[in-house]
């Protein structure tokens, strides 16, 4: 029993103790992998706040997005130019989705809005695929990706501009939140449809509103993703990534979206590190999902989710 | 027109209750049933028994099973590929281990581990509801899945990690290997999910049942009038993991032959779950729907081109596939959020009354 504690507990915290400046390695790794996977949680946390609706279709939202702008790259439109259009793009899909498949589908269980999302997520694999091809492809916007040294330890710029990007997103989104007639608006939907409703706030614009902000926020992660790993089809897997992301942060939380994504990248890395090679490897498809059950038995609304008051 | 019913009688509180109250129904349903054993045994070719005849039985056991506890105790749950891949895994080893073992009581058993570790993964479900519990179920089949890759154990140590179906015979006749015919494996297939479907209604409709649709429909509620709800949700995971865990069974020693982990992947949890979804929530017949669905549109897509005499490259016809699909699932969704089972008792509601309308 002794020897199980000294293996399992002892011996990784050892390993942390001896050399510190890895051990920041793999934090500040975590922590920037973590900002990618707040990028897309954060697109499922706007859609759900204002329409209760959990969008399966993100990650191929983000596929989708990264395709269309390497498609338009490739055909020689500048960087600019290209991201413009793609915005475009976003747009009318969000227009599209409003009209097609939410609107005769208000007032459904969500259960049901939902499978409508990952009919969703067939169709625009499909047709992302049908117009732009299924290579893989690879994204350069001009974000430079190499590493240098600080304090001892290697950072990826790549992953750093990617924190930048996010903390920049979060912020604006926040004061679009706080300070906009929009935002305001979208809040009030979040919080009651029916009253939002009864004082006159139109619904079905509020909906493409936050569809086509999920859609940008949609196409910064696939920059970041894409820039990463190359756009191709797992891309769309990410969203099984933000998943444990969102029950970490609460699904209607944005900081929690931040906050839940640095905690998954973070706990994700060292877990892997220090206690993956225990149990043979491989656990990060899992790990944290666990981390995110073990949490959600003590808080069951996640981090910053609206308390659940249960009346009969 | 066609349901004449004018005559029938009930007496009894049984005849009331029965599953099928109009004799016509009874009648339909015994031919169907018999029909289902007969016709494709005698006259389907092995393409249509092994692709799509054995795939749709086995894929409707594992909705029934999930149907079992999202549409009638509403736990929403997303681990079905793992809970069958604890089943498929676990035939693999009580057949290897125990060679004397009859098949049917390997499947049973399968079953067995696949309610015990579906009944661990389900305690979560006391704290957490909706897709909160959902993605909780992910560990589950995250987890599941890479403990079988990882551990050699489970695959009795095979270099190349898959699991192989032993030939295995039951009164005399190979059911499971390389050398049992589909039609046997038709048969053996279908006596199961006749069984369990004639369990599951018949479950569905007593008092477990019903308090599943109690804590489904109001939890808080259904607790104040006396259902427990730590017993009735672990039951309702314990006996929808029974028979995914035996549909996971089925799935490598009647159909595929042999398998490894990626048969159960994340991809599988979501065929079945749609298969409920668009079948009926909450409906034994719906389970059946919509296994029938997803088996039969995509091979339909998929002959649909040539029949018509169009040539597309395979790449384009398999994304116009996806196209096709993911738009009929939503089409589906907003003519009948119900399901198939919904629309056929619409048909049934009007079949009866036809040709007056009232």
């Amino acid at each position: 029993m002794n020897s199980v504690f000294q293996m399992v507990v002892l011996g990784p915290l050892k390993d942390i103790g001896s050399n510190p400046a890895f051990f920041g390695e793999v934090v500040i790794g975590g922590i920037l992998a973590g900002m990618l996977y707040s990028l897309v949680a954060l697109g499922f946390v706007l859609i759900f706040k204002a329409s209760g609706v959990f969008n399966f279709a993100q990650g191929v939202m983000v596929l989708f997005a990264a395709l269309t702008l390497v498609g338009l790259i490739e055909r020689g439109a500048a960087v600019w130019v290209a991201l413009a259009i793609t915005a475009v793009v976003m747009i009318l899909l969000a227009f599209g989705i409003e009209r097609i498949v939410l609107r005769p589908l208000v007032n459904q269980p969500q259960i049901i809005l939902f499978m409508a999302t990952i009919g969703l997520n067939f169709f625009l694999e499909g047709f992302g695929e049908m117009v732009w091809g299924a290579n893989v492809k690879k994204l350069d916007v001009g974000i430079p990706d190499k590493s240098f040294m600080a304090a001892g330890m290697q950072i990826n710029q790549l992953e750093l501009s990617a924190g930048a990007i996010a903390a920049a997103l979060v912020i604006v989104l926040a004061v679009f939140f706080q300070k906009t007639r929009i935002g305001r608006a979208l809040r009030a939907v979040a919080d009651d449809h029916e009253a939002a409703l009864s004082i006159g706030i139109p619904l079905k614009t509020i909906w493409v509103v936050v569809w086509s902000v999920a859609g940008l926020v949609a196409i910064v992660a696939g920059i970041m993703w894409g820039a990463k790993s190359g756009v191709q089809f797992s891309l769309s897997l990410i969203a099984l990534k933000a998943l444990p992301v969102l029950i970490l942060g609460g699904f209607e939380s944005v900081p929690g979206a931040i906050v839940g994504g640095l905690i998954i990248g973070v706990g994700e890395k060292i877990g892997e590190v220090y206690w993956g090679p225990l149990v043979g490897g491989a656990i990060e498809n899992w790990f944290a999902y666990v981390l995110a059950l073990a949490f959600l038995l003590i808080r069951p609304q996640g981090l910053f989710g609206e308390k659940i008051i249960e009346r009969v | 027109m066609i349901y004449r019913e004018a005559g029938q009688f009930k007496t009894t509180y049984a005849s009331d209750q029965a599953i099928f109250p109009i004799r016509q129904d009874r009648i339909i349903a015994a031919a169907a049933i018999l029909a289902a054993f007969v016709v494709p045994t005698a006259f389907a070719n092995d393409y249509w028994l092994q692709a799509v005849l054995i795939p749709l039985l086995i894929y409707a056991l594992a909705a029934l099973g999930l149907n079992l506890l999202t549409g009638y105790a509403g736990q929403l749950s997303l681990g079905t590929g793992g809970f069958m891949a604890v089943g498929a895994y676990s035939a693999f080893k009580l057949s290897t281990a125990f060679p004397w073992l009859s098949i049917v009581a390997v499947f049973l058993l399968s079953g067995v581990m696949a309610a015990l570790v579906g009944v661990v993964f389900g305690i979560p479900s006391l704290r957490i509801k909706g897709f909160y519990l959902a993605v909780a179920t992910l560990a589950a089949q995250f987890f599941l899945i890479w403990l079988f890759n990882k551990v050699a154990w489970f695959t009795n140590y095979a270099s190349s990690g898959t699991i192989t179906a032993p030939t295995r015979e039951v009164l005399g006749v190979t059911v499971s290997g390389p050398t049992a015919a589909p039609g046997t494996r038709y048969v053996v297939a279908l006596a199961f999910v006749a069984l369990f479907a004639l369990i599951a209604k018949n479950l569905v409709r007593g008092r477990v049942g019903r308090s599943w649709m109690a804590i489904r429909d109001r939890d808080i509620a259904a607790e104040i009038i006396g259902v427990r709800p730590l017993r009735t949700k672990l039951l309702a995971f314990a006996i929808s993991s029974f028979y995914c865990g035996v549909a996971g069974a089925e799935f490598v020693f009647l159909y595929l032959g042999s398998a490894e982990t990626l048969a159960f992947d994340i991809n599988l949890s979501f065929l079945v779950l749609f298969m409920v979804i668009i079948g009926g929530l909450g409906s034994v017949l719906g389970s059946f729907l919509g296994a029938a669905f997803i088996v039969l549109v995509p091979i339909f897509l998929t002959n649909m081109p040539h029949a018509v005499g169009l040539n597309l490259p395979v790449a384009i016809q398999k994304q116009i596939e996806l196209m096709v699909f993911g738009g009929l699932i939503i089409f589906f969704l907003i003519v009948e959020p119900h399901g198939l089972a919904r629309l056929w008792q619409i048909t049934k509601e009007k079949l009866r009354l036809w040709p007056f309308p009232h």
